[in-house]
């Protein structure tokens, strides 16, 4: 009789073959990555550049002018002055509490990866709005992207640049950028049909379409998804800094790895507090740039 | 004898993955049920051929889903049919390029939508300049001609509301003012009064009527209701299942009603007015 063990042993494929496939697939991409790392790693260059200058630029400034510049942009974004207030304790106590200089790292990190985030997510979701197509494609890719563990693919970012800011900036984007994707094409697509076919009627061709009535009609949905981005930016800053990338995100790690319970907690509030300054502001922009959606009493 | 402002010739509508794949047993008269169950394609429009006439409201009549909606989005090819031709004013409006076609529905014709279709991130008077702005018309003169046609539809002094905050009469006042605006020949309404209730509809039908004596435009007019069909219209066609079944004047629909399904339709006109009486 014929050797019937694969009913109770799973059916394996040989060792060696499996060896023969990993050493393949990393061979080829070592491969690659020795051949064209040097290119990619100058096409980022400019990346690079504006990364070190924003870095240097809060860190150089003095705190009290940080502050201010910060206030500011609050006051612009949600016309609040007690979001102001909180948001001039906040960074008053980081500071206090030593936290400064990596705080303006994290800060000038998220800054950048969010507006990357926006400038790739934006014209990918557009596209997607378009051709179902498209979306097909771009759906199950952006499903992976966001159930891939995140240590997964730091891995090809590192092998490819190595460590430090850009591979770091890379992951984060990665896996920061589905959401401000998703919910621009589902903004886009939840546009009331009538009122773009008004608009076709009256002759606006596709770019007017999408820049006079798609786009600003979708906005909400957009900045829920720039909102959820920062979210999800702020959570890898502690993963990225395994490959390098300075700010509140290495304390945390040193603390994991020496058992600092405090030093992990003030970092990791800190952490909160960045966040919980990017969710409001966000979201009073988004409210105060669409309250004429809402049924208000005339003033 | 001159060629009408509106003509429409064998058109077809099939909706689905490959209308043409259909289009012999449409055309073979097969029933639109048979098709779908068996090919999965519905049918809009089974051929269709109208003359209409410049000048007067012509009221395009039927129930839901007798693809009269359909029909009105094929003169300005908000739908593009499966076969047919349609030519208004000398204009083969299938043969014209996207370029074109933008043009042609800037200048020729302008619609008014049963949900109103405005945009409800622009004020009322942005709204109603909105085929002027598409147009490139600068802001100066395009909003004071918003402003004469906001007067016009008795809304003076809501320029700088939002849409939200008006009631469903006043922005389907919009809705009509945006599509004067643009001083457009041809005016394609897609059943405008039917989401509002029964004393404004009559208060918008009035003022449809008078704003036509002046205007003199040619109005497509879609509706469900008969009686709002047989007050305006100067000429009705019935569509039933995406056929045209009947077309005439009014009082050649009310007198000699070509089936049932139209002497039903009449039925409930005349009885309505007898009991009013």
């Amino acid at each position: 009789m014929a050797d019937s063990s694969w009913l109770t042993k799973f059916p394996v494929m040989e060792r060696t073959d499996l060896l023969a496939i990993r050493k393949t697939l990393d061979e080829a991409y070592r491969e690659f990555s020795r051949s064209y790392g040097d290119p990619i790693e100058s096409f980022f260059d400019p990346l690079l550049r504006f990364l070190v200058w924003f870095e240097k630029l809060l860190l150089n400034s003095p705190w009290w002018a940080v502050i201010i510049a910060l206030t500011v942009l609050v006051y612009f974004a949600s016309r609040s002055w007690k979001q102001c207030l909180g948001v001039i304790a906040a960074l008053m106590l980081i500071g206090y509490f030593g936290m400064w200089d990596n705080t303006m790292r994290t800060l000038s990190i998220i800054t950048v990866c969010t507006l990357l985030s926006i400038f790739i997510g934006i014209p990918i979701g557009i596209t997607m709005a378009r051709s179902d197509k498209v979306q097909a494609v771009v759906t199950p890719t952006l499903d992976i992207m966001q159930t891939m563990p995140a240590f997964v693919y730091l891995i090809p970012v590192v092998m490819l640049l190595g460590i430090g800011k850009v591979p770091g900036v890379i992951a984060v984007v990665i896996y920061a950028v589905p959401p401000v994707i998703r919910l621009t094409n589902l903004g886009i697509r939840l546009v009331e049909k009538e009122v773009v076919e008004a608009a076709t009627a009256f002759g606006a061709n596709s770019w007017q379409r999408l820049w006079d009535v798609q786009l600003p009609l979708a906005m909400p949905t957009i900045m829920a998804g720039i909102n959820q981005t920062i979210m999800m930016a702020l959570a890898m800053v502690v993963i990225a800094s395994m490959i390098g990338v300075k700010g509140l995100g290495q304390p945390v790690l040193k603390s994991i790895t020496n058992q600092y319970f405090t030093l992990g907690l003030f970092n990791g509030l800190a952490i909160v507090a960045l966040a919980i300054i990017f969710d409001r502001v966000s979201q009073a922009y988004a409210r105060r740039a669409h309250r004429h959606l809402e049924r208000i009493e005339s003033a | 004898m001159p060629d009408p402002f509106i003509q429409v010739e064998g058109l077809y509508k099939v909706f689905g993955a490959r209308p043409q794949s259909v289009m012999d047993q449409v055309r073979g008269g097969k029933s639109k049920d048979n098709i779908l169950a068996e090919t999965s394609h519905a049918i809009g429009l089974r051929n269709i051929n109208l003359s209409i006439d410049k000048g007067g409201i012509f009221v395009i009549m039927g129930l839901s889903g007798s693809g009269k909606s359909t029909l009105i989005r094929h003169f300005n090819r908000l739908i593009d049919p499966t076969e047919g031709r349609i030519v208004i004013d000398g204009v083969d409006v299938l043969a014209l390029t996207q370029k074109d076609l933008e043009k042609f529905r800037r200048h020729k014709m302008s619609m008014v939508f049963q949900q109103f279709g405005l945009m409800p991130h622009k004020t009322v008077i942005e709204n109603i300049a909105y085929g002027l702005s598409i147009q490139g018309v600068n802001k100066k003169s395009r909003v004071e001609k918003a402003r004469h046609w906001l007067e016009a539809v008795e809304l003076g002094g809501y320029e700088d509301q939002y849409p939200i905050q008006l009631s469903g009469g006043q922005q389907q006042r919009v809705g009509l003012a945006r599509a004067l605006c643009t001083d457009a020949d041809i005016l394609l309404m897609d059943e405008p009064f039917s989401a509002l209730d029964p004393l404004i509809r009559s208060e918008m039908q009035g003022q449809l009527i008078r704003l036509q004596e002046k205007l003199q435009k040619t109005i497509i007019f879609i509706t469900h209701d008969l009686d709002e069909a047989l007050l305006l219209g100067s000429r009705i066609a019935i569509l039933k299942d995406g056929e045209l079944i009947q077309e005439g004047e009014p009082k050649d629909i009310m007198l000699n009603p070509i089936d049932d399904y139209v002497a039903a339709f009449v039925k409930n006109v005349k009885r309505a007015n007898f009991s009013a009486s």
